[in-house]
């Protein structure tokens, strides 16, 4: 017991020294990435003397990241697991093509439409996850199949043209606003949300003597976190209010992360894409959670079809070509390591921020559409290059 | 023959400030075979690295002397130009391809830009020649046995004119014969004047063979003598720095309750499905029993184990009852929930996650138990059993945050233990617990052993360690070709009686 309340001790100096460390305890590869987030804004802005950063824009450029976010959320669980789905952009035009077919041709009800399509969405990832898992073809040729598959599929269901004008409920999820109150009552709970997490968490590690941050620093980390979310509202709400997308994309973010970093599923998803030989002898049914992956990213690909086709309000045979190669790029810069075992909701998110970005502020300022392909393509490779470099040097 | 060919001088190697090698020295005489003795990770490996430019110059201090000329080695390739090669433990051949290929590999011969196959061919049947191995150039290195890949690896350096070659433990994996037939070779090499540094644990190998042995303990050197003034004992005792009874501090907890018997057990291949790598075992397992498993790598004792684990992915057959009872294992979790737990023999590979912390790593295996609602972790109590275990095995690392792959491998290895602790256990399977690891974590983990029998666990060790098996057993079965070939109650035996069991003579 002794050297216990000695660990203790020690944790508190150590950490009274480094206050600073404390404050910016999260990942250091966060850090970095937000400051990428920013500088290309930043650059943006000047760029276009400040249309980058008016609220209308603004608003716009989270609901345009809303799809590759959802995606990119799916994809960081497939790529922590070291697989990797080539075929999410194909199968979000197909099942986006899905919903308007049923709504549109055959005049079903929005909400059972939806329905139906996350259905297929599931039954096509547990389809995918099975071959992966249990007969042992590598990922990424399953998904290379998928990718020519699902988009052969959707160009000979709608037989090459554009399916168009979709019900009401359809069109709500990915271009109605919630009036300014809602985004308010949202913001409050989240803040109340952080504060009950944090104090909770301080209670149960006194409860088991165990160290803690300082008390000042929890509460500067909570102030600047309102203040984020808050800034957040303000400029959303200054436009139209709350856009749907951009609140579906937070509730799935927060769940995705709870799931990653917070269950003993995440931990386990950890396990396998670290290492999965050892992950089996420690129990780990390898196979069944590879398919509970597979089948969940299905769902999320679901959904970003489903809002695609309500946010064109149409589904047409291009729709999500390369969005896969967007959602691989943006969990890779946001830290994911494509040899499985690490990787973020959090920062796939940004990553998908940024991919957002650049193609926002390069179309406002109307550069050519081969410049933003080669630009795209070269931050990619930049933000990993940096990424093993500073990884080397420590 | 009295002059240097090597000196190496006031070596200091450090791993992010830990002295694997202070302050070493090292010389060899030309045309001598110089045995490198020392515990695993004494800095044997570590010298012969620096020596073949594996670590390249500037990240060592100290300096080398080659043939009376100071050495810069930047890179393996320098090495090679001055006549220096090393042959690794784990052989570096590319199994796909034909032996020719294997020798020129990186240094093909050549004319007008082509590669010149007809030349590599005579090359090659002349050095299989030398090296007595009657094979064809063309054949795969995957057709070879061990220790043929062996012979092919010396008759590599051998093509690039070596006049120093590097053996790190040569004859781990291989057959008796096959030591045999090395022997010789090494022999006639010395007869032809290549200098040799012979690294081994085998101190049968190195009285035969060596002319000098030098000592490295902790990563210093202890001494260097001509072999003919010095016992077995004495290298022993150069080694471990102390008397050798003070390595296993055994204590006996057996008890004459069975906790598990396996019956007429049989494990086939997990690619060719009709041969047999365990054939029809019997053996029972007590409360607070250590039973041995030994035997030459390659007996089957790992793949016996990993099947009654449920780890073993090709077919088997056979009855495993857990006191008393006849149970069915599946797969690796069927086998905790039973109370069966096995830390395996390649700790990398199947032991740890290394994108994981310590913490992380340590509770994996029973992670269930800190399930709460919403399919949450329970932090703390996560957190207070990793601290509890941390303590309770001395693991030493800066914090349970650290990435297990900054540990060292003792600690690594007592987190991988931990991680099978933390549950109820009935029955503990240790597949070489004590492979590449310290003495000091030896020692704790034998310990540690004592402990776990103490408490009734059934403790299953498989060891390639005689004096460790003998030192820690209660009861030692031998294994030979898949088959028991003996069982020997631990009293009054020696390491002779085993090793004739393991190679395949029927005890008494």
């Amino acid at each position: 017991m002794t050297t216990q309340v000695e660990n203790t001790k020690l944790a508190t100096t150590g950490e009274k020294k480094n206050l600073f460390k404390a404050f910016f305890n999260f990942d250091v590869k966060t850090y970095t990435m937000i400051l990428a987030l920013v500088s290309i804004w930043l650059i943006f802005s000047i760029a276009t003397n400040g249309d980058f950063l008016t609220s209308r824009n603004l608003s716009n450029l989270f609901r345009q990241m809303s799809i590759t976010g959802i995606l990119s959320i799916g994809m960081v669980f497939i790529i922590i697991t070291g697989h990797i789905d080539l075929s999410a952009g194909s199968l979000m035009g197909l099942l986006g093509g899905i919903v308007a077919i049923l709504n549109v041709w055959f005049k079903l009800d929005g909400i059972v439409a939806i329905g139906i399509t996350l259905i297929v969405g599931l039954g096509i990832g547990l389809c995918n996850g099975w071959l992966v898992a249990y007969k042992k073809i590598p990922a990424f040729i399953v998904t290379l199949g998928g990718l020519l598959v699902f988009r052969g599929i959707l160009v000979g269901m709608t037989k090459g043209t554009t399916v168009a004008s979709l019900g009401p409920e359809i069109r709500f999820l990915g271009n109605a606003y919630l009036i300014d109150g809602i985004g308010i009552v949202l913001g409050l709970l989240a803040v109340c949300a952080l504060i009950y997490n944090s104090f909770n968490g301080r209670k149960l590690r006194i409860q088991y003597g165990l160290s803690i941050t300082p008390l000042s620093i929890e509460v500067v980390k909570i102030i600047f976190a309102a203040v984020l979310i808050g800034l957040v509202v303000t400029v959303l709400n200054s436009y139209q209010g709350f856009p749907v997308p951009v609140l579906i994309i937070v509730i799935l973010a927060v769940i995705f992360s709870y799931i990653l970093t917070k269950t003993v599923f995440g931990r386990r998803v950890y396990a396998i894409g670290g290492n999965g030989e050892a992950a089996k002898l420690c129990g780990i049914n390898v196979p069944k959670m590879t398919l509970i992956i597979f089948a969940m990213h299905g769902l999320l690909v679901a959904i970003a079809g489903i809002l695609l086709t309500s946010r064109l309000n149409a589904a047409s045979v291009a729709a999500g070509q390369n969005a896969e190669m967007d959602a691989i790029a943006a969990c890779v810069i946001g830290g994911a390591s494509l040899a499985g075992g690490v990787g973020s909701v959090g920062g796939a998110i940004v990553g998908a921020l940024v991919m957002s970005s650049l193609d926002n502020g390069m179309s406002m300022l109307n550069i050519e559409t081969f410049w933003q392909y080669i630009v795209k393509g070269a931050i990619l490779v930049i933000a990993v290059w940096f990424d093993i470099a500073t990884k080397n040097k420590k | 023959m009295d002059e240097f060919i090597l000196e190496m001088k006031g070596i200091v190697k450090e791993f992010s400030g830990v002295k694997a090698l202070n302050d070493v020295s090292f010389k060899v005489r030309v045309g001598q075979i110089h045995a490198l003795c020392g515990e695993n990770g004494a800095g044997k490996s570590t010298l012969m690295k620096v020596l073949s430019g594996v670590y390249p110059h500037g990240t060592y201090q100290g300096e080398i002397v080659f043939n009376q000329k100071n050495l810069i080695i930047r890179n393996i390739s320098d090495a090679e130009q001055v006549g220096i090669a090393i042959i690794h433990q784990e052989l570096a051949l590319f199994t796909e391809l034909p032996v020719y290929e294997n020798i020129f590999m990186g240094n093909e011969l050549h004319s007008k830009g082509f590669v010149n196959i007809p030349a590599m061919l005579a090359k090659t049947q002349e050095l299989l020649k030398e090296m007595k191995l009657d094979v064809s150039p063309y054949t795969l290195i995957k057709h070879l046995g061990t220790g043929q890949q062996q012979l092919v690896e010396i008759a590599k350096a051998l093509s690039k004119n070596a006049q120093m070659l590097i053996l790190d433990e040569p004859t781990a994996s291989l057959s008796e014969g096959e030591v045999e037939i090395l022997m010789n070779i090494l022999a006639e090499l010395k007869a032809k004047g290549v200098t040799c540094i012979y690294i081994s644990h085998k101190l049968d190998e190195v009285f035969r063979l060596a002319d000098t042995v030098t000592v490295i303990r902790d990563g210093k050197s202890i001494g260097t003598e001509q072999i003919k003034d010095l016992t077995k004992d004495d290298i022993v005792k150069m080694m471990v720095g102390r008397e050798i009874a003070d390595l296993y501090p055994k204590e006996v907890h057996v008890t004459d309750q069975e906790v598990l018997a396996v019956k007429n057990y049989t494990v086939y291949d997990t690619n060719e499905s009709n041969k047999e790598i365990v054939h029809n075992v019997s053996f029972s397992l007590k409360r607070g029993e250590v039973l041995g498993f030994s035997g030459l790598v390659g007996a089957g004792r790992t793949e016996l184990v990993s099947a009654i684990y449920g780890f073993h992915s090709g077919k088997r057959s056979g009855e495993v009852y857990l006191n008393g009872q006849k149970i069915t294992i599946n797969n690796p979790n069927d086998a905790l929930q039973q109370g069966i737990a096995m830390v395996p023999e390649d700790r990398k590979r199947h032991g740890i996650i290394e994108s994981m912390s310590v913490k992380e790593n340590m509770t994996l295996a029973n992670i269930d138990h800190y399930r709460v609602r919403l399919d949450g972790i329970d932090d703390c109590k996560e957190l207070d059993d990793a601290n509890q275990y941390m303590a309770k095995l001395k693991i030493k690392t800066p914090g349970l945050d650290t990435f297990i792959k900054n540990l060292s491998g003792g600690n690594q290895q007592k987190v991988v233990l931990a991680k099978f602790l933390l549950r109820t256990l009935k029955v503990l399977i240790l597949d070489e617990p004590t492979r590449g690891i310290d003495v000091g974590a030896k020692y704790e983990i034998y310990n540690l052993i004592n402990r776990l029998a103490a408490e009734g666990i059934g403790i299953i060790m498989i060891s390639s360690d005689l004096p460790e098996i003998l030192g820690m057993a209660d009861r030692i079965i031998v294994m030979n070709a898949g088959q028991v070939n003996g069982e020997f109650i631990n009293k009054n035996i020696d390491q002779e009686q085993i090793m004739h069991c393991a190679v395949g003579r029927v005890a008494q």
